[in-house]
């Protein structure tokens, strides 16, 4: 099967029914290795277990920004070649995008409490996630507010696009607000090298929450291509009583 | 169903469907609570003192922006029409919706204020003063602004001029919701006056919004 | 029941849009309004339903319930469908009629109006026909002497027209009253209220 065969929604829905169970498998098998390792890894000599957050919270930031530039891709797929399952991609993609920077900032705020004595802090990598969590929100009202999935797909791919233009352009002015406001002395993590004890279990969750959202992805975008065949039949059955 | 247990029930279906409005206020409010610091510095004791006051234009603002739609759309298809030929008093007819634009939009304000409240490094007790303020303040804010949304329904113009029309109304409702909040010794009197606010916005705004449907029919 | 109007004058804004306008039908009657565009068909419908106020002249409804005004004894379809997009096709029913004060079943009222099997489906992927269908099952749903249809016929196929031609027989022998607006055959027979200059 060529790739350009699963442009077809019935060959991808196809795929996905071959693809998804494995996908299920290895996910499963990737959080039972990446968690054994995290238990097993050794505690940091100032943040104790609290370290231990940082294995989910890590994987988490990472991909609430490799979502986005999917999502940016397939708005390159839904503007220039009009492809019909990109904007399937992208419309699927936004709430596990939302989702995984959730998580980040959940468990950064549950990580800052013990180190900062303080939920939250206007610190400038958590205020930059933050703005992308509300730019995912935005992107997920505009899919809630336009009924016609066409229509809502190509507005929300421009703004998907100028989002991503946009990202590194908040993130500096949101690094240059911090530093000139001199914030409150945040604990940073790491320091120069990560030790291989800590880098191997954070690249096992690493690559399991990547194999997560690959599944999840997967699925979700299985679901939105049916939800649109059943708009379809609805519209041909009000079609089909207008005959009668 | 009666006709006004109906008009709840299909006003509240129509805000969580597709093209309703639910959240868009919550969305709102966050963003708008999320700009502040970026405005005035991420000093959290600073923060934290102008806290209460930041949450309350937050939800002012979200509150009265949620409320352009609320005739409009009924307008719009002529549902309006059927509305004011009802057997139901208009005034009534009016209140019920707002109570489901109250639901749906001011409650979720009232469910997040204490998550923002973390934001805004606010103590604990402050940000039960602060939503337990605006549990009490918001359903003002409704009432005052639906008097603008039937305005601009009955004048056929949209956007702008309902906040313009209804923020100078609000001055009472956010002085005493700020002090409400504010913990401090005065508190107590301006939770009973924000009550009193509330009770009389809950009773004049139906009527001043039914009058001006009403007036927009000539 | 009688319903009657004398003197009735409707200003919009400067312009005199009629002038002494009378009419009289009882029970088991039709009126129809003809005239150019611009005659004040619509305004004199609108009129009728409260929806705007007249100038001079009264209208009456006698032996109707004394309780109620000639609005909240009618039924007004104007040139609107009273529809929300995103509630389906029962839903948005009965919401007009719990609304309106209820009445027949929802299902039932579909049948009469030949929308039945759509029931669950959203108003928003209706055709302009089938909306005006729905519109109009409200009409057979909940029991109202007056029958105000401003243009009830337009966005209607052959099939539609013929099926409200059916829905107005029977609410006529049911001792009710319809006063529509419209430009072409109601397909029954009806008097005249002829509006604007004589042709």
């Amino acid at each position: 099967m060529a790739l350009i065969d699963l442009a077809n929604p019935t060959r991808f829905l196809a795929f996905i029914a071959r693809v998804l169970p494995w996908l299920v498998v290895a996910t499963a098998i990737a959080f039972a290795i990446g968690l054994y390792l995290v238990w097993f890894s050794p505690d940091d000599y100032q943040q104790g277990a609290t370290v231990k957050i940082m294995f989910i919270h890590v994987p988490n930031a990472w991909l609430s920004m490799v979502v986005w530039a999917v999502m940016s891709v397939a708005a390159l797929g839904t503007l220039v070649w009009r492809h019909p399952l990109a904007d399937v991609a992208a419309k699927s993609a936004a709430p596990l995008g939302a989702a995984f920077t959730f998580l980040a900032l959940l468990t950064g705020s549950l990580w800052g409490r013990p180190m900062w004595g303080t939920y939250w802090v206007w610190d400038a990598r958590l205020t930059s996630v933050l703005v992308l969590f509300l730019m995912y929100l935005g992107l997920i009202a505009l899919w809630r507010t336009v009924e016609d999935p066409a229509r809502a797909g190509r507005a929300a791919a421009i703004l998907t696009l100028v989002g991503a233009v946009n990202l590194p352009i908040i993130k500096f002015s949101v690094d240059w607000w911090n530093t000139l406001h001199q914030g409150a002395s945040v604990f940073r993590m790491g320091g120069s090298a990560i030790d291989p004890t800590i880098l191997r279990p954070l690249l096992v969750m690493g690559l399991a929450f990547s194999l997560l959202f690959l599944t999840l992805h997967l699925a979700a975008m299985r679901n939105e291509i049916l939800r649109r065949r059943v708009r379809a039949l609805w519209l041909m059955q009000a079609h089909a009583a207008q005959g009668a | 169903m009666t006709p006004l247990s109906a008009l709840l029930v299909r006003d509240m279906r129509l805000a969580v469907r597709i093209g309703g409005g639910a959240l868009m206020g919550v969305l709102f409010f966050l963003i708008v609570v999320t700009l502040v610091p970026l405005a005035v510095g991420p000093d959290l004791a600073q923060l934290r003192r102008i806290g209460p006051a930041m949450l309350w234009l937050g939800a002012l603002l979200a509150s009265l922006l949620t409320l352009d739609r609320l005739f409009a759309a009924d307008q719009e298809d002529g549902s309006l029409d059927l509305m004011l030929m009802g057997r139901a008093p208009l005034e009534l007819v009016v209140l019920v919706k707002a109570a489901a634009h109250w639901i749906t939009t001011g409650l979720p304000l009232v469910i997040v204020t204490p998550l923002l409240g973390l934001f805004l490094n606010l103590e604990p007790g402050a940000i039960a003063a602060v939503a337990l303020a605006l549990l009490i303040g918001t359903p003002a804010l409704t009432c005052i602004g639906l008097v603008g949304a039937a305005l601009s329904v009955a004048l056929r113009r949209g956007g702008l001029l309902l906040p313009v029309l209804v923020l100078p109304l609000t001055v009472p409702v956010l002085i005493f919701g700020v002090a409400a909040a504010s913990g401090e010794a005065s508190s107590g009197t301006a939770f009973m006056i924000l009550g009193a606010l509330t009770l009389m916005s809950l009773v004049l705004g139906p009527f001043a919004a039914a009058a001006a449907l009403r007036h927009g029919l000539e | 029941m009688r319903l009657s109007a004398s003197g009735l004058t409707c200003i919009r804004g400067m312009r005199v849009v009629f002038e002494n306008i009378g009419f009289e039908l009882s029970t088991g009657e039709v009126m129809t309004v003809i005239g150019p565009n611009g005659a004040g068909k619509s305004s004199l419908l609108r009129l009728m339903a409260g929806l705007i106020r007249a100038s001079a002249g009264r209208i009456e409804l006698e032996a109707g319930d004394s309780d109620l005004s000639l609005p909240e004894q009618a039924h007004y379809q104007g040139h609107l469908d009273p529809l929300k997009a995103s509630l389906t096709v029962a839903e948005n029913l009965a919401f007009w009629t719990s609304y309106l004060g209820g009445g027949l079943g929802a299902e039932a009222a579909l049948v009469a109006i030949g929308l039945e099997g759509l029931a669950d489906l959203p108003a928003a992927y209706l055709s302009a026909g089938q909306r005006r269908r729905l519109s109009l099952a409200r009409l057979v749903a909940v029991q109202r002497p007056v029958w105000l249809l401003d243009e009830p016929t337009s966005a209607l196929d052959a099939a539609g027209q013929a099926r409200l031609a059916e829905l107005m027989r029977d609410h006529l022998a049911g001792g009710g009253m319809i006063v529509a607006a419209t430009h072409g055959p109601l397909g029954i027979e009806a008097k005249e209220l002829r509006l604007g200059r004589v042709a």
